[in-house]
């Protein structure tokens, strides 16, 4: 093992941690975006391959992961605000714990507005 | 066990200038997509009926005006390079071998860059008349022959 470094934000507790699922939730929307530039590009082959294809995306299934999706995309957005923070304000490393819970806050607030409106278009 | 002698070291000084603008380009890039995502996610799927009104007449709706083109493809660009930049530094953290290293930063920016010019064509060559609804409803002004 080598030795501990000297005070670093990505090891240990929160800071590690956030960027650990900063990475994931990156990895995850990454690998949506390759299948939904491909999906979109049916518009450009016929209507109906689009319809078809864009009418999985309604379907109970795929409606929750959406919204695996949005958390996903709400984290790695609002976290990834934080990070530039971190580097760029002067007070940012000191904020780094309370901005990490600020995030999560407005996180879960927008997506507890978003969740019931989607599921009743899924499931309406 | 991965030992990193010294973390901050880039892997030559000819690489060391590549990195600064890459780590400098995922921040401002970021800063743009949360706007664009946001707005995008806030328009198609919670807006009105969400994901049950997007189909093919809704894309033509919304590519009629050059804005939303404009809008998707500068997302597309920023979010295609901003995602493939950060899956080559995921690469970089956890490929051993060199040569499956390199292999794979090629791979990521090749299908990168067959995205970017794929989603810009789609989207600047979209015709709304290969829909035979959408011919009657937009008449011979619109779609022609
Ligand atoms: C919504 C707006 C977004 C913001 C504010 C944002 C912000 C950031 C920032 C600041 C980093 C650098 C983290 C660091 O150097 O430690 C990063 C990394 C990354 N981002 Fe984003 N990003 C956004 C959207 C996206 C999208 C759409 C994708 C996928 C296409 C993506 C994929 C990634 C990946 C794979 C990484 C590398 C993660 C790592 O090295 O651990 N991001 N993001
Ligand atoms: C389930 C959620 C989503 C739905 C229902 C959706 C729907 C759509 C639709 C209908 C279009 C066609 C053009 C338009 O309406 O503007 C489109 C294009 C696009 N979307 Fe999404 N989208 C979703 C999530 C995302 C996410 C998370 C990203 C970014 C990572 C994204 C990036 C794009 C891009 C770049 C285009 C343009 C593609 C091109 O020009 O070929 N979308 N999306």
């Amino acid at each position: 093992m080598p030795t501990k470094p000297a005070g670093t934000l990505y090891r240990g507790k929160i800071g590690m941690w956030s960027w650990v699922l900063h990475r994931i939730t990156g990895v995850a929307i990454f690998f949506f975006l390759l299948v939904h530039t491909l999906d979109t590009a049916l518009v450009r082959v016929s209507p109906e391959a689009y319809n078809a294809v864009i009418n999985t995306y309604k379907t109970p299934i795929i409606g929750l992961a959406e919204l695996g999706l949005v958390a996903a995309i709400l984290f790695h957005g609002l976290n990834g605000i934080r990070v530039i923070l971190i580097d760029f304000w002067r007070k940012g490393a000191k904020y780094q714990n309370v901005m990490f819970w600020i995030v999560i806050a407005i996180a879960l607030a927008i997506f507890a507005v978003f969740t019931p409106r989607h599921l009743s278009h899924v499931f309406g | 066990m991965v030992t990193i002698e010294t973390p901050r070291s880039p892997r030559s000084r000819k690489h060391a200038k590549w990195e600064k603008w890459g780590w400098l380009y995922m921040r401002y890039s970021g800063v743009l997509l949360l706007g664009l995502i946001f707005g995008h996610l806030f328009i198609n799927l919670y807006s009105g009926e969400g994901i049950k009104a997007i189909d093919f007449a809704f894309v033509a709706g919304k590519w009629a005006d050059p804005f939303w083109q404009v809008y998707d493809v500068t997302m597309l660009w920023l979010a295609l390079i901003h995602g493939t930049n950060g899956m080559r530094t995921i690469v970089n953290d956890y490929a051993e071998r060199e040569t499956v290293r390199v292999r794979l930063n090629y791979t990521l920016w090749i299908v990168c860059g067959a995205l970017i010019i794929l989603g810009t064509l789609v989207c600047f060559t979209f015709d709304p008349c290969i829909d035979q609804a959408m011919r009657e409803t937009l008449g011979p002004a619109v779609c022609k022959g």
